[in-house]
């Protein structure tokens, strides 16, 4: 495979995805796009149902197909597109080059395997390593998420972990071949508070030595602060913001993300009501027309109701966002 | 694991003696004259009357009798077949090989095409595939036995000729093949169902997931990962199948001529051999005891999570 | 800022602003039974096996509707001839006319499994209701129990049992079948029976009916049993096919139906001997048999489909 040293890491194309059911089609994905460098942690950050652990599973292959189907788009991984490789050289590039940590790590995990064999398993498979071998090299990759004893717990099952190691397993599977982008998908909603401060922080260490690019999907404003240094907020299977964190945080430009914002609590703002955001996020099948966070939208005037947003648009450097309103949201 | 081996063995041991309680008690309980009903319909004498005696002290208290009965069943003394005139332990030794050969035969294949079929259905549910071996088992499913055994006989061994009509003690594979094939045919149809769902369930599964996204072939994600899952219920079912090959045996033999276990309690039934048909009725319960308690130890050895609980 | 607290502004549901969530015209709620009965009206395996029960059933009921031969006006100079007129099926070894043993066959087929299962159904109701109901020591004691019942292989226990209950030699042993397989086919409906009502105890109409003061039988048969019936009929219909199958082999065993009794086990097991000479007598009970026992075990599998779509 050709991969160009000197295009971006990982960069997403107007990718649509749908669900072809019974019921329906529902379009879960409506023109996705994302870049991610080497090194860099992008958030993607939405409620559930907004198509990010969809878009996820797009860029790594793994979406059920049928009912899924990505029916337009590129996912260039080095600038190569994925969705034009055939299926064995796809293959090559999940875990190889990225590799993905799942939400719930006990159902991730195979309960009738160690953890050392689902980690040698990569070993064995993609490098040809005998048992022994990718054995050693599974306790190495334990030792090195921390896991204590990681000699004696190897030949551990699943259920025999807490929670917070078990996701510590996961990571140690998902780093095992040495992949420069990673994607984690809500790594740390399962956990408890302080195991996911934890966790983050063993994510962000392992990503800044290995100098990987790093996919957080989250619907965790908390998380995404301390790591992200450039979230995509998506909405109804769109990226409706996509900006630097810092940006984000000091001038939301999107109704949406402003909500999200003003929906955390806050010490400083103490007695103020929080101000959550009114209604859920509409059915995929069924999103209204226009813009599809109108019926929420403090903003909404005639225009949202009949024409969809404009394209995204560029608000500075590294910065855009999808909204007829963008100057009164950032208040210019 | 230690805890639940020895849970499990100290529950084999209360379904023994109940198993085996309710099978004396039905016999024997309550009946105006024991004795006759030992020997059905046949004349009884009065020696004949005290070998029986000798044998089941059925002029003891019940509880005495049951507990002569254990022993006699745990030491190996069964008795005299009154149409044989043989030790009841003698014909059973002489008639294991056979049936094991025949239930091994059958087990297998059922479990290869059970498994194999039901995993694809399984893979692709609502394919085609699927939805004819959905048809057909439930056809199988309601095929009794009686209607199996002689129809496969009359169809595929007098009409067609493709196998013998019946078979003797020495009898070869090929021999065993139609009965076995009918045998299997009982209980294929239930683990094929319960490989397809399982399958079908576990492809949803978080972990198959995972699999696919550690760039594994679909070959291993399915072979080492589905099914490896998806099996350890279908082990479960053995277990109960044992039970239905059992009766099939009485069947099935009968209808072959197989000189098995089976076969011969299908005489005994017929001809009203009392103590032949308590003697092998006991001793298939505890066959069936014990390989209940070999695949809830196989069950155990599959699931870590059984294992470590 | 606390994470779970923004995960709870983001994701809690308030009420909508606009319209249905679900869009177009708003679906009038069903009941469960009412999707139920809407699946099985489009399932043609259903049609199927309403078909045939209501072709056997008017067979039990009616057969001199469909033959006007006795079945037990036997002529030995009609020894296993071929087909004639009012015989399509030929005769048997006895003479006797095939297709009209055949299609009296059904009565006494169809008596055994519909009491055997009725009895079945009534054990394995109190028991299930019983064990589910106070669970605790009673429930262990009631499951070891069942535990034990199915420790003794089915055709096993059957034939000691119908030993049992058959005394009189010329009798044609109804009662004393009915018994067996009634005593032994309950199991499954009393465990199907207790894990429906422990589920459906959990419920909070059941926990209010307790709080009101509602006695446990009251609570039971009022509040419980209709909402758990539906999986319970399911295991019922299916065991009726299967006890139709398990008298048949009874029968054929010579423990089952006797002397003046017509039964397509002891149909099938009487041909044996001849097949070299004649199949038909042992092909057509056979069918009958084997279709009789589908109609159930489809008609049930079919209710539960409906019932339970959540694997199809």
């Amino acid at each position: 495979m050709n991969f160009d040293p000197n295009a971006p890491l990982l960069q997403v194309n107007d990718m649509h995805v749908e669900f072809r059911t019974r019921d329906g089609v529902a379009r879960a994905v409506t023109g996705v796009n994302l870049i991610l460098r080497p090194g860099e942690t992008l958030a993607v950050l939405g409620e559930s149902g907004c198509g990010k652990s969809v878009t996820a599973q797009a860029i790594m292959g793994i979406l059920d197909t049928p009912p899924a189907h990505v029916t337009k788009g590129e996912v260039l991984y080095r600038g190569v597109d994925l969705l034009k490789l055939p299926e064995d050289e796809r293959r090559q590039v999940r875990a190889n080059r990225i590799a993905m940590i799942f939400q719930d790590a006990l159902s991730a995990l195979n309960p009738v395997y160690s953890v050392g064999y689902q980690i040698g398993e990569l070993f064995r498979t993609h490098r040809g390593l005998s048992r022994q071998e990718a054995k050693r090299r599974a306790v190495d990759l334990l030792d090195q998420v921390r896991i204590p004893d990681a000699k004696n717990r190897v030949d551990d099952y699943p259920h025999q972990f807490s929670g917070g190691m078990r996701q510590r397993v996961m990571i140690a599977m998902a780093l095992a071949l040495d992949p420069d982008v990673l994607i984690a998908d809500e790594p740390t909603t399962a956990l408890d508070v302080t195991v996911q401060a934890q966790i983050m922080g063993l994510l962000a260490e392992v990503q800044r030595e290995r100098n990987m690019g790093l996919v957080l999907i989250t619907h965790d404003m908390g998380v995404v602060a301390d790591v992200a240094d450039t979230i995509a907020v998506m909405y109804a299977g769109k990226v409706v913001e996509y900006a630097p964190v810092y940006d984000i945080y000091a001038h939301p430009a999107h109704p949406y993300t402003k909500a999200l914002l003003e929906s955390i609590p806050r010490l400083d703002f103490k007695g103020r009501g929080l101000n959550v955001i009114r209604g859920l996020p509409p059915a995929l099948t069924d999103v209204p027309r226009g813009c599809p966070f109108h019926p929420r939208c403090a903003y909404a005037r005639d225009v949202c109701r009949q024409d969809p947003p404009p394209p995204a648009y560029q608000i500075a450097p590294r910065r855009i966002a999808s909204c007829h309103f963008i100057r009164e949201v950032l208040g210019v | 694991m230690f805890r639940y081996i020895v849970r499990r063995l100290l529950q084999m041991v209360l379904t023994f003696f109940g198993a085996t309680f309710l099978v004396y008690a039905l016999m024997f309980a309550n009946q105006d004259d024991p004795y006759q009903a030992l020997v059905g319909e046949r004349p009884l004498s009065e020696s004949q009357r005290i070998a029986l005696n000798a044998q089941y002290h059925l002029d003891d208290p019940f509880l005495v009798q049951y507990w002569h009965y254990v022993r006699g069943l745990l030491t190996g003394d069964l008795g005299t077949s009154l149409t044989q005139r043989r030790p009841i332990s003698e014909m059973l030794a002489e008639a294991w090989p056979i049936t094991i050969k025949l239930a091994l035969l059958a087990v297998l294949i059922a479990a290869v095409i059970a498994v194999s079929a039901g995993v694809l259905s399984g893979i692709r549910r609502g394919g085609v595939f699927d939805n004819v071996t959905l048809v057909i088992t439930l056809i199988v499913l309601a095929m009794p036995v009686v209607v199996l055994a002689p129809v496969a006989q009359v169809v595929f061994g007098v009409q067609l000729g493709w196998f013998p009509v019946t078979v003797t003690r020495d009898a070869g594979l090929w021999d065993l093949l139609l009965p076995a094939l009918v045998l299997g045919t009982l209980v294929i149809a239930t683990e094929l169902r319960v490989t397809r769902s399982s399958v079908a369930e576990n492809m949803r599964a978080d972990y198959v997931r995972t699999a696919r996204a550690k760039g594994l072939t679909n070959k291993r994600v399915i072979g080492a990962h589905v099914l490896r899952n998806s099996l350890i219920p279908v082990i479960t079912l053995i277990g109960v199948d044992i039970g239905a090959l059992m009766s099939g045996a009485i069947i099935t033999e009968g209808v072959f001529n197989i000189p098995g276990v089976g076969f011969n309690l299908f005489r005994g039934i017929r001809a009203e051999d009392g103590p032949l048909v308590v003697g092998f009725v006991s001793v298939l319960v505890i066959v069936f005891l014990v390989i209940n308690l070999i695949v809830d130890l196989l069950y155990a050895a599959l699931d870590p999570r059984i294992r470590y609980e | 800022m606390s994470d779970l607290n923004a995960v709870s502004a983001v994701e809690a549901p308030g009420p909508a602003p606009t319209g249905p969530r679900h869009g177009g015209s708003p679906a009038k709620p069903r009941s469960l039974a009412g999707d139920a009965w809407l699946d099985l009206r489009s399932s043609k395996i259903f049609w199927v096996a309403v078909v045939l029960v209501a072709v056997i059933l008017l067979m039990a009921v009616w057969p001199s509707l469909f033959t006007s031969a006795d079945p037990r006006d036997c002529v030995l100079a009609n020894k296993n001839a071929g087909a004639a007129s009012g015989a399509p099926f030929g005769f048997d070894f006895q003479g006797c006319n095939v297709y009209a043993k055949t299609i009296y066959g059904a009565r006494d087929s169809l008596i055994v499994g519909l009491f055997a299962t009725l009895l079945a159904g009534v054990i394995g109701l109190l028991f299930g209701l019983t064990a589910g109901y106070y669970g605790g020591w009673l429930d262990a004691v009631l499951s070891r129990f069942i535990d034990v019942v199915l420790g003794v292989p089915f055709l096993l226990a059957a034939i000691v049992l119908a030993n049992r209950f058959s005394t009189d030699p010329d009798a044609t042993n109804i009662v004393p079948v009915i018994l067996t397989l009634g005593l032994l086919g309950w199991t499954t409906s009393a465990r199907v029976m207790r894990s429906a009502v422990i589920s459906a105890k959990g419920q909070d109409y059941v926990a209010a009916a307790r709080m009101l003061g509602a006695s446990p039988s009251r609570q039971m048969f009022r509040h419980i049993l209709p909402n758990s019936i539906g999986p319970f009929l399911v295991v019922l219909t299916i065991l009726l096919g299967i006890n139709i199958a398990s008298e048949s082999t009874l029968s054929y065993l010579g423990v089952g139906l006797k002397g003046d009794a017509i039964s397509w086990g002891i149909a099938i097991a009487e041909a044996g001997p001849y097949i070299r000479t004649t199949a038909a007598p042992l092909i057509w009970p056979s069918v009958f048999l084997a279709v009789t026992v589908l109609a159930f075990i489809m008609l049930g599998d079919a209710i539960r489909d409906a019932f339970d779509p959540k694997l199809r």
